[in-house]
């Protein structure tokens, strides 16, 4: 697989090999994403999840074009629309042409977006900034109708153009901001944590709207970033688990969450506390532990010092990717027990 | 361990109530008139019990504990504890209050003075309360029941812990004051799904442990299910529905119940129905 | 004046805890303020860690340098002159405005003083008073701003009324009616620099109180505050150790701003001629260059230098108060350059070798 290839037409997006780190007083560099590749098939939503601080929105802002001091992406090739861009040299040299891509090739949604409109602009003022921030061609009406058309597709009141963000309730201002941020069509859209914020039914209105917009082709794919795992299996057709800036494993959102190869997804997928019978008389145990410092990661499998599973080969070696279609998981567990789930009860007692 | 509706302090509702609100009301002027918060609320704590107060942003929970704790005046109604009518009292009285009824709140961060290590704050909290004698113990069996050592945590500041962290720190905190009523106003929702039940079971095991009675505040119906004895639904400041846990979740009454179960997102559910 | 403090320069420049947050959020809640990975850093962090961490990383701008050299320069003549320089003040050193020589570097003024000489003992007790006035003023001002924004309710009502009142009075017209009935009084102490800087202390905290008022009733919602008290803390204990700390840098920026406003408060009264009696400051001098016709006869000498060591001190405090803002502040901060430099090779040499590595393939299971 090298960088120069053209993405297979049913991908929408493919990252190969991104490194980023932060580097904030110039000293130490920590890395947070650690060789990442991922896809997004056209039309389909992926979901990002991992505890906080594992580097799943270090990653996001990497895809969005958007990183800044103190981050910096050491390497990454990012193929989108028939495009291939380095994401390592975006602000300096020939790739710096590329920059007015983000935001309108991949738009991103980061976290507390929300919570960040002005009180002083009524939402119809912040359509007209967006839009015309990306095309001076289009007027001031062009925007409001291509916002009226877009919110009497996807069944939302217009009125909201007209009222001012505080007027708002945060679920319908965080579905706003959505709206906003896909009105150019972007090829793909990138949210953080957009339902953390959110009461229940919020969540659901706005995951029933991101399904919506995919179906009715706004945007050509999404990436969905969050540590809510019900969230992401609701509304994501894959998932992409991060331990330390790394992916240990993807696959089919079902498949996953029923079958899981990684007892790092096993832990997680068991802390889940859904409102079941089951629930109430189960003993649940946390991971033991607490996430590696990511400036001085350990050896090996990342995960190992609070796996239950872990074995001498762990700690020496980088795990392998064992996998069979898209499943795959990084993990020498994986490797040793083929087509194996695991046991949740190896961690869960 | 199983529900604790099973264990033997489960049927004792007739006791007299550790901590109760009655008719409890708070009412907040707007521009243009009264917003009522919380709307003639009474509630019963009982000794020994976990109580989860389950409602959407907006619906009173936070604003009642507050009140409860004394942070914030009733406009009308009654707190009552230990049968005395702790409403209006003031000074030395609500300082001794405090000792008995202590608080973890949702930001683990923000709950900390920043300028001050754990054990600065630790001893702080300690001084204030009068325990001259053997604080190092104390501290060290309250560290112990949320699984931090204090020669770990103590000399720590805030943002040298991790979140998880920080919350089993402020847990630890209020242990020690040896309370006798907790009240944790989402306590866990910050944290990570993995932390949020180390530091549920922590208090699981306090309450079968020191008999703990523990509010536990939460938009979070699974945490409630997880954890609690008694379930309060709360809309627009009016309790909905009330009752045993698994009759709450498990046969709910009230149309607000229902739809805000329908709404909690399913691990094993999806929407997705393309092909 | 006492309104020279832009209000501008008082609004709040962003919370000193949020870069730890925002770090916390992502790639390590490990991170401190200053970005160094600081897991396990359990050794050193003793009861002054933060002031070490605040230390070590004090990658401050060329603004700030250039202050402290102008507030050195200001500093050693005011206190190191007087034994360096032969000529006191009120020795009769010459003649009536004697130009600039070598005995008289700044020639004399009308008196027959040395220019100098009256110049270094003025820059003193300007400097003296500026502190003074500026420490009185910071204190009432923190303090009844920290009350009136924590208490909250009528206390913050009644307080803030006070400050607005004092406020709205032109403190031009009120330094002037005070300052003249001091120096008439007979209280003798008051009579001098101390009793003017009093006088400017007293008037112009509304300022600082306004603004901390604002700091305080943020940090006054803050949930340490709740547990303070459910911790048993009395209000004095809280106000001391739970709200001072978090506007201590605010405060220290709102001081450097006051002792400005106290220097310049201070010259234009006694250039007015209403200042204390019997004793050396710039705006006396001034006083004295005016009233006898400096100008008019060329005298340049006699006015020029107190005239430019004022302009100095204030710029160079001004100058301070911002850049004290990237030391408080750590998301203003900048790295040192040569580290950056090294950090940026490290990065280059890192993203090429990632580049020559293959792809990981993945294995069959």
């Amino acid at each position: 697989m090298t960088a120069l290839t053209a993405a297979p037409p049913e991908l929408l997006m493919r990252a190969t090999n991104l490194n980023a780190a932060y580097s904030a007083d110039g000293t130490r560099d920590v890395p947070a994403v650690d060789a990442v590749s991922l896809e997004v098939p056209r039309g389909q939503i992926l979901g990002l999840a991992g505890e906080s601080g594992c580097g799943k929105s270090t990653l996001g802002n990497t895809l969005a074009m958007i990183a800044n001091p103190p981050l910096y992406v050491l390497s990454g090739t990012l193929e989108i629309a028939g495009l291939t861009i380095d994401l390592s040299t975006l602000d300096k040299g020939a790739d710096a042409r590329h920059r007015p891509h983000r935001g309108q090739i991949v738009s991103m949604l980061p976290q507390g977006a929300m919570n960040s409109i002005s009180p002083t602009l009524r939402i119809r003022d912040l359509v007209c900034d967006v839009v015309r921030a990306h095309d001076r061609s289009k007027s001031r009406s062009d925007a409001l109708d291509l916002a009226r058309d877009r919110l009497t597709m996807l069944g939302m009141p217009v009125r909201v153009l007209d009222q001012y963000a505080h007027q708002l309730s945060g679920g319908m201002r965080q579905r706003m901001v959505t709206v906003i941020s896909t009105l150019l069509n972007p090829q793909l859209l990138i949210a953080d944590e957009p339902t953390s914020a959110l009461d229940v039914s919020s969540q659901k209105a706005l995951i029933e709207m991101l399904i919506h917009m995919v179906d009715e082709k706004i945007m050509g794919g999404a990436i969905f970033i969050t540590h809510d795992l019900p969230v992401l299996s609701m509304v994501t057709d894959q998932l992409a688990i991060m331990y330390a800036g790394r992916i240990v494993e993807t696959g089919p959102t079902a498949e996953l969450v029923h079958s899981a190869r990684h007892p790092y997804t096993s832990a997680l997928l068991a802390a889940v506390l859904d409102p079941t019978r089951e629930t109430r008389t189960k003993t649940v145990e946390g991971i033991p532990g607490s996430p590696p410092n990511l400036a001085n990661p350990p050896t090996g499998c990342r995960f190992h010092p609070r796996c239950p599973f872990a074995m001498e080969v762990c700690a020496r070696q980088d795990p392998p990717l064992v996998g069979e279609g898209i499943h795959s998981a990084s993990c020498w567990w994986a490797k040793d027990h083929p087509h194996e789930t695991v046991p949740l009860q190896g961690v869960s007692l | 361990m199983t529900s604790t509706a099973h264990q033997p302090w489960a049927g004792a509702t007739t006791v007299q109530p550790v901590l109760s609100a009655k008719g409890v009301t708070k009412q907040f002027s707007v521009a243009g008139g009264h917003f009522t918060a919380v709307d003639d609320v009474t509630v019963d704590f009982h000794q020994g019990k976990v109580l989860a107060v389950v409602g959407e942003s907006g619906s009173g929970k936070s604003t009642l504990a507050r009140m409860l704790l004394r942070l914030l005046p009733v406009t009308s109604g009654q707190i009552i504890y230990e049968g005395r009518d702790v409403t209006h009292i003031r000074g030395t009285e609500l300082r001794k209050y405090w000792q008995d009824v202590q608080a973890v709140f949702q930001d683990p961060f923000a709950s900390f003075n920043q300028f001050f290590t754990v054990g600065h704050m630790f001893k702080r909290s300690l001084r204030l309360a009068g325990q001259g004698v053997d604080t190092d113990e104390l501290i060290a069996r309250c560290l112990g029941y949320v699984g931090l050592k204090p020669d770990e945590a103590l000399p720590k500041y805030p943002h040298q812990m991790s979140g998880g962290q920080r919350q089993r720190v402020m847990v630890a905190r209020a242990l020690m004051m040896n309370p006798k009523v907790l009240l944790a106003d989402e306590a866990t929702s910050m944290l990570d799904a993995s932390l949020r039940v180390s530091v549920l079971n922590v208090l699981q095991d306090l309450r079968r442990d020191l008999g703990l009675t523990v509010l536990f505040i939460t938009h979070d119906i699974g945490q409630a299910c997880y954890l609690a004895d008694e379930v309060i639904v709360m809309e627009h400041g009016l309790v909905v529905e009330r009752g045993e846990t698994d009759k709450v979740i498990f046969e709910p009454q009230h149309e607000y119940t229902k739809r805000l179960l329908s709404d909690v997102p399913d691990l094993k559910g999806s929407l997705k129905h393309r092909v | 004046m006492t309104g020279i403090i832009p209000t501008d320069a008082l609004e709040p420049r962003g919370n000193e805890e949020l870069p730890h947050e925002v770090a916390g959020t992502d790639v390590g809640t490990q991170f401190t303020a200053d970005g160094s990975p600081a897991a396990g850093s359990a050794p050193d962090s003793g009861p002054t860690a933060p002031k070490k961490r605040r230390r070590s990383g004090l990658n401050v701008s060329p603004r700030f340098w250039v202050a402290i050299v102008l507030v050195a320069f200001v500093m050693l003549l005011a206190f190191v002159g007087p034994f360096v320089y032969p000529y006191g003040p009120n020795a009769a050193a010459g003649g009536l405005y004697d130009p600039p020589s070598a005995h008289h570097w700044l020639g004399t003024d009308n008196f027959g003083h040395d220019v100098l000489g009256v110049l270094i003992a003025g820059s003193r007790n300007s400097l003296f008073n500026g502190l003074l006035a500026g420490v009185i003023a910071t204190t009432i001002g923190v303090f009844i701003g920290i009350l009136a924004g924590y208490v909250g309710g009528w206390l913050e009502e009644a307080l803030m009324g006070i400050t607005n009142v004092v406020l709205a009075i032109p403190a031009l017209i009120v330094l002037i009616l005070i300052s003249v009935s001091v120096q008439n009084s007979n209280i003798s102490f008051m009579k001098g620099i101390v009793g003017l800087a009093l006088v400017i202390g007293i008037t112009s905290w509304p300022w600082t109180a306004r603004a901390v008022r604002a700091q305080a009733s943020s940090v006054a919602t803050r949930e340490h505050i709740d547990i303070a008290k459910l911790s048993g803390a009395r209000l004095p204990s809280i106000m001391a150790l739970d709200v001072f700390p978090y506007l201590a840098s605010y405060i220290v920026m709102a001081f450097v701003l006051q002792v400005a406003s106290a220097i310049l408060a201070e010259a234009s009264l006694s250039m007015l001629g209403l200042g204390p009696q019997g004793t050396n400051s710039l705006g006396i001098q001034l006083h004295w260059a005016l009233a006898f016709q400096a100008m008019g006869s060329g005298a340049w000498w006699a006015f020029f230098p107190p005239t430019i060591i004022l302009t100095l001190v204030s710029f160079a405090l001004l100058l301070l108060q911002s850049s004290l803002d990237e030391v408080f502040n750590p998301r203003l901060r900048r790295g040192k350059k040569k580290a950056v430099k090294a950090a940026a090779a490290r990065r280059a040499a890192a993203a090429r070798r990632l580049a020559s590595q293959p792809v990981p393939e993945r294995a069959t299971s």
